[in-house]
Order: C-alpha cells, then sequence, then structure tokens
C-alpha cells in the first residue's frame, strides 16, 4: 500500500500546475487519449503497461453526462464478472482529468468482495474525462471512459449548508442494502459525515484558504479479514458515502475504519448473520 | 479597474478574443483604450416601475447562456430621495452596465446601494458595473455568508463566464460584498428606508430578502420561483420553513428572482410550496427504498416537475441535493 500512496502523492505533486494551464480550455469529449493530463497520470501509475479499452467485457463505468450537481457527482464502477480466487479484479483506479487533483481514488479488493463494484459520489471541477480502470489479478489493464459535464465541483464551500457540516464531523453509518441469502454477494453501504474540505476554497478578501481537510483512507474487513480497501481524496463529494459487495461466509463482523487527513480516525461495525 | 473591465466586454462584444486576452493578461491602460471608443453607451435595460419609484426587469425564464447574453434574474432598483439602491444585477458585467445606464434614465442620483440577493452568478455579475461612480463607490450589501460562498465560487463562475461567453473576467469584476447582513438591516435612501433581512439556509445559505417600507414592496430574491423551477441550493428544509416566515408578513408587492411579480404572496408560493414538499416526500421514500441516488433522480418528482420551466435543467439536481441531505435524517 506505500507503493501506492507514494503513487498517489506524486501524481498529485506533478499534477498541479498543469490543471491550472488547462482550466476553461477543454470544451469537448473527443479524442479522450489525446488528454495531456491523463497521459501524464497514466504515465505515473502504469508506465508503458498496455491498457485495454474494449472494456466491456470487463467493466463499465456509469456516470451522468451532464452532472446535475458538479458537488454531488454520482459514479458507478461495474465489473462484468464474479471475483474469484483464480481471477479477480484487484483494484480499481478512479480519474478525473481536469480535477485539481486527477486521480480521485484507487480501490482495492480481494475475492472476498464477490463482486468488486463500487458506488460512489464526486466533485467535478471541470468539463473532464472520468476514467475507471481495472487492474486485474493477472496484472492486465481494462479503462472505461465517460466525458462528463460539470463545473466549479471541487472549489465550491463545502456543505451547502456549512455551518451544519462541521457539527457531525465523523458520524458514521454501516448497513447492509441488499438481501443477505443464497450465497451471492451482499451489497453494502458506508456513509461518512465529512466536510471533505478541498483546500481549493478561497476567501479572496483574506486570500486565505480553508484549509484543506478530507477522508483519506477506508479500510474495511468482514470477519476479521480485509474485504475492500481506498485511498481517496478530496475529489470525493461531501458526506463521502461507499457502495460495495462482499460475499457472505456466514456470521462475522462487518467493520469500517477511516482515517483522514488530520490523522483523525472513526470506525463503525455491525454483526452480519446471513438470512438462514 | 472597473475601465478595463469594460473595456473587454466591448472587445468581447466585438469578438475580439485576442484583444480580450491581451488585456486580461496585461492590464496594460495604453493597449486597452484602442477598443474604448468603438463602441457606443449601453443599451439602458427595458424597465418598467412596479410601484412608485420602484423600477424592475424581468430576466428571460431561460438558461443562464450567452443567447440572452446572461440576463435571465431579475434586477430591480428603487429611487430614494438621496440615492439609489440597486437589488440584484444581472449575470454578467453588461447586464450590469445596461442597468446603469437604465437607473441613469430615470434619475441622476447615484447609486449608493448595490444589494445582493444572493451569490449566484445570474444575479450578482453585473456588480462591476457600478463600481466607479463621481461621488465614490457604492456600498455592497449582502447576506453576512455571501463572501465565503462567493469566494469558494469564484473560479468556477470566471471558468464558466469564459467558456460560455468568452468573456475574461478582471481581477476585481467579482466584486465582495462591503457590508455584511447578519440579522436585519435598514438603509436609507433619503426619506426611503429599505429593510434588508438574512435569512437562515434555505435557497442557498446566503439568502438576503429587501422590503421597501414606503410601498410594501418586498424583493425575494430566489427564496421565491415562479414558473421557473425552484432551485434547490441550499437547504430543502430550510427553504420551506424560511417559507413560513415570510407567509406571515403584510406586503402588497412580492418580486421573484424568476418570474412575474405579483400581489398574493402566500399564493405565489403556493405552487413552489407543492413541489418543494412532493421533493421532500417522494425522496425521503426513494432512500427508505435503498434507492440510489441516480435510481431516486429517475423516480421523484414525475407528476409535478413537468408543470414548471427548465425542468430538464434543473429538476434532476434538486433531487440530487435534496437526497443528498435527507439521507442522513434519523
Amino acid at each position: 500500500m506505500n507503493m501506492t500512496r507514494r503513487t498517489l502523492s506524486s501524481a498529485l505533486l506533478g499534477l498541479g500546475l498543469l490543471c491550472g494551464a488547462a482550466q476553461g480550455q477543454i470544451k469537448s469529449g473527443d479524442n479522450a487519449e489525446a488528454s495531456e493530463i491523463w497521459q501524464k497520470v497514466r504515465l505515473s501509475l502504469f508506465e508503458s503497461r498496455p491498457i485495454s479499452t474494449a472494456s466491456d467485457g470487463i467493466i463499465v463505468l456509469e456516470t451522468p453526462v451532464r452532472a446535475e450537481d458538479s458537488a454531488v457527482v454520482p459514479i458507478s464502477i461495474r465489473t462484468r464478472f464474479p471475483q474469484s480466487a483464480t481471477r479477480y479484479v484487484d483494484k480499481l483506479y478512479l480519474i478525473i482529468d481536469n480535477n485539481p487533483s486527477p486521480v480521485s481514488a484507487i480501490f482495492q479488493f480481494t475475492p472476498a468482495s464477490g463482486q468488486a463494484d463500487i458506488e460512489t459520489r464526486v466533485r467535478i471541477d471541470e468539463y473532464t474525462h472520468v476514467r475507471a480502470i481495472a487492474e486485474l489479478s493477472d496484472g492486465k489493464l481494462y479503462m472505461a471512459t465517460r466525458w462528463v459535464k460539470a463545473s466549479g465541483g471541487c472549489s465550491a464551500p463545502p456543505g451547502k449548508d456549512a455551518q451544519a457540516a462541521l457539527a457531525s464531523l465523523g458520524k458514521m453509518r454501516l448497513r447492509i442494502d441488499g438481501d443477505a441469502g443464497a450465497g451471492q454477494p451482499v451489497l453494502a453501504q458506508l456513509m461518512i459525515s465529512h466536510p471533505n474540505n478541498s483546500g481549493l476554497a478561497m476567501d479572496q478578501l483574506s486570500r486565505q484558504f480553508t484549509p484543506a481537510h478530507f477522508v483519506r483512507r477506508v479500510d474495511i474487513s468482514y470477519a476479521g479479514k480485509p474485504l475492500m480497501s481506498a485511498d481517496v481524496d478530496f475529489s470525493i463529494s461531501e458526506n463521502p458515502n461507499f457502495r460495495f459487495y462482499f460475499l457472505p461466509r456466514g456470521e462475522g463482523e462487518l467493520k469500517a475504519e477511516v482515517l483522514d487527513s488530520r490523522d483523525l480516525r472513526f470506525q463503525s461495525s455491525l454483526s452480519f448473520r446471513p438470512a438462514p | 479597474m472597473a475601465q478595463v473591465g469594460n473595456t473587454m466586454l466591448k472587445a468581447a462584444r466585438r469578438g475580439s478574443v485576442r484583444a480580450l486576452i491581451a488585456c486580461a493578461l496585461f492590464l496594460s491602460a495604453s493597449m486597452c483604450p484602442a477598443f474604448a471608443h468603438a463602441n457606443p453607451p449601453p443599451l439602458p435595460l427595458p424597465m418598467r416601475q412596479v410601484a412608485p419609484g420602484i423600477y424592475l426587469q424581468y430576466g428571460a425564464q431561460e438558461e443562464w447562456l450567452p443567447a440572452n447574453a446572461g440576463n435571465v434574474a431579475n434586477v430591480g432598483f428603487v429611487v430614494g430621495g438621496r440615492c439609489v439602491a440597486v437589488i440584484d444585477s444581472g449575470g454578467t458585467p453588461e447586464v450590469g452596465h445596461r442597468l446603469r445606464a437604465a437607473v441613469s434614465q430615470v434619475t441622476p442620483l447615484p447609486v449608493c446601494y448595490v444589494i445582493s440577493t444572493h451569490a449566484h452568478p445570474d444575479h450578482i455579475l453585473g456588480n462591476a458595473a457600478f463600481l466607479g461612480f463621481p461621488g465614490g463607490d457604492p456600498v455592497f450589501v449582502a447576506h453576512a455568508r455571501l463572501a465565503a460562498a462567493l469566494s469558494g465560487r469564484d473560479r468556477a463562475y470566471r471558468n464558466a463566464v469564459q467558456r460560455d461567453f468568452r468573456i475574461v473576467l478582471a481581477p476585481d469584476a467579482i466584486v465582495y460584498p462591503t457590508r455584511a447582513v447578519a440579522g436585519v438591516l435598514e438603509l436609507d435612501l433619503g426619506g426611503r428606508s429599505l429593510q434588508l433581512q438574512a435569512w437562515p439556509t434555505a435557497h442557498t445559505d446566503n439568502d438576503l430578502t429587501v422590503l421597501d417600507r414606503q410601498t410594501g414592496t418586498l424583493f425575494l430574491g430566489d427564496l421565491l420561483f415562479v414558473g421557473h423551477i425552484p432551485v434547490l441550493d441550499g437547504r430543502l428544509g430550510g427553504w420551506l420553513a424560511v417559507m413560513s416566515e415570510l407567509k406571515k408578513l403584510e406586503v402588497t408587492l412580492v418580486i421573484p428572482g424568476h418570474g412575474p411579480a405579483g400581489r398574493d404572496l402566500p399564493g405565489l408560493m403556493a405552487p413552489q410550496q407543492a413541489y418543494l414538499e412532493t421533493l421532500q416526500r417522494e425522496t425521503r421514500a426513494a432512500i427508505k427504498r435503498k434507492m440510489t441516488i441516480g435510481q431516486a433522480v429517475q423516480q421523484v418528482g414525475r407528476p409535478v416537475a413537468p408543470q414548471w420551466l427548465l425542468t430538464e435543467l434543473f429538476h434532476r439536481r434538486n433531487v440530487t441535493a435534496a437526497y443528498a441531505e435527507l439521507e442522513w435524517e434519523d
């Protein structure tokens, strides 16, 4: 995970300036490969490894074409085959080219997930390509890309109601959303109350930035074993929300641990019992 | 600086994007005036006098776009004995210049206050046009939380204006309030007093209303939409609560942020209230049925939404915002 963390931060550092330069210039979703920022991200995360864009059988990315609310853009990444010990999705990368920090999330799965799907909500700062890249256990890479029209999501003040947001910091809800039976993967949801401040909202009068304060790591375990983890940043919307699957293996604790950028830790758990 | 902004606007109208960018980059007094004399003065906005000394222009009930020059919000002004208060200034500096021209058609008095009802671009980006009166700049008045809301959106507004309108806003073309209202504030225009009230989070977290005591005219900003679908960028529960407070006010004329003015405040509010209540009730039900945001957006409010203008543009956004708010209830 250290490697990933380092890769993530070097990608962030290297790309800040580029993003600024690109703002306001990109208007069309044509030619996804030509995106200068994507070429940089690609090099830093995957070097020269081939990435298949013929991804239909492997990975599907769902986004609205035009974001209804640029601060809360629902993103759904679906994989098209079950997780098995021999072939599974190891990582999903979520890249938002024109966000200030394009590498938005890196999810790590295990065969215990059953199904390596993820749903979350992101901020989108400018018209942009959004990419989901699956890294399989055999090392192969598959990418799905969507063009999304939205702007202003990253620097908008967190919270339509900023005061209320801080009051409930760190409150969490973990729950089972699907039917727990028949040996099928079960859908679960993690909600974290957190302003996820981007650090990009500047007070024009004091010329001070509201300090960045966001969730950066999520670990989910089931019956004491890792199930799914995520390295995330402020591209994730206020009150981060993740829907994910796990494969029931009898009674056990489903547990979520969250670490934020100020090293605050939050956790939540529930005891899971499969339906008879 | 206001002159530079003005010059750039004119350059934009001529389609001289390169010159405009040169102005924006160098802000050089020697480069820009070449364009300054080439255009006629701004065409005054067509105002109607809706009450004695109160002038109003209805914005187009359309999306904020170049096709309507960004002129989509209602803007107005109130003439007192000593000076004029402008209430919202329009969606681009150009709309602001046309509003300023309209003021000078009506009265030689200076503008002493520019009041913003909230931080959305279609209401506030004309403010820069009111800088530089001979007697000094007017006081820019807004809700105490407006500055923070505006600064958070500052960069996005500039990008949007550049991308959609081909206008590069000068650094000071987005004007920040110089007087903040936390509760109630009285402004004197010379024998005429305006009562400003800052509200808790509703349409946005920085909604401000303006009441002209002399005529009983209430400017509601976007706390009231008529015709144009209500847009939620604050808190649904808060908005409904503020509406029930507003309904208690004794007024004779009500001016919404979008759509025609009227005399019957509860009657004008009824369709908006029905829409917001439906949005709240059905979004709650969707969350209870464990729908995702994407599913809720497809389901919620289907029967009521088509009655409004611009539903395609804003209804799904409203469901998204309502969902994010209501999923944390109980």
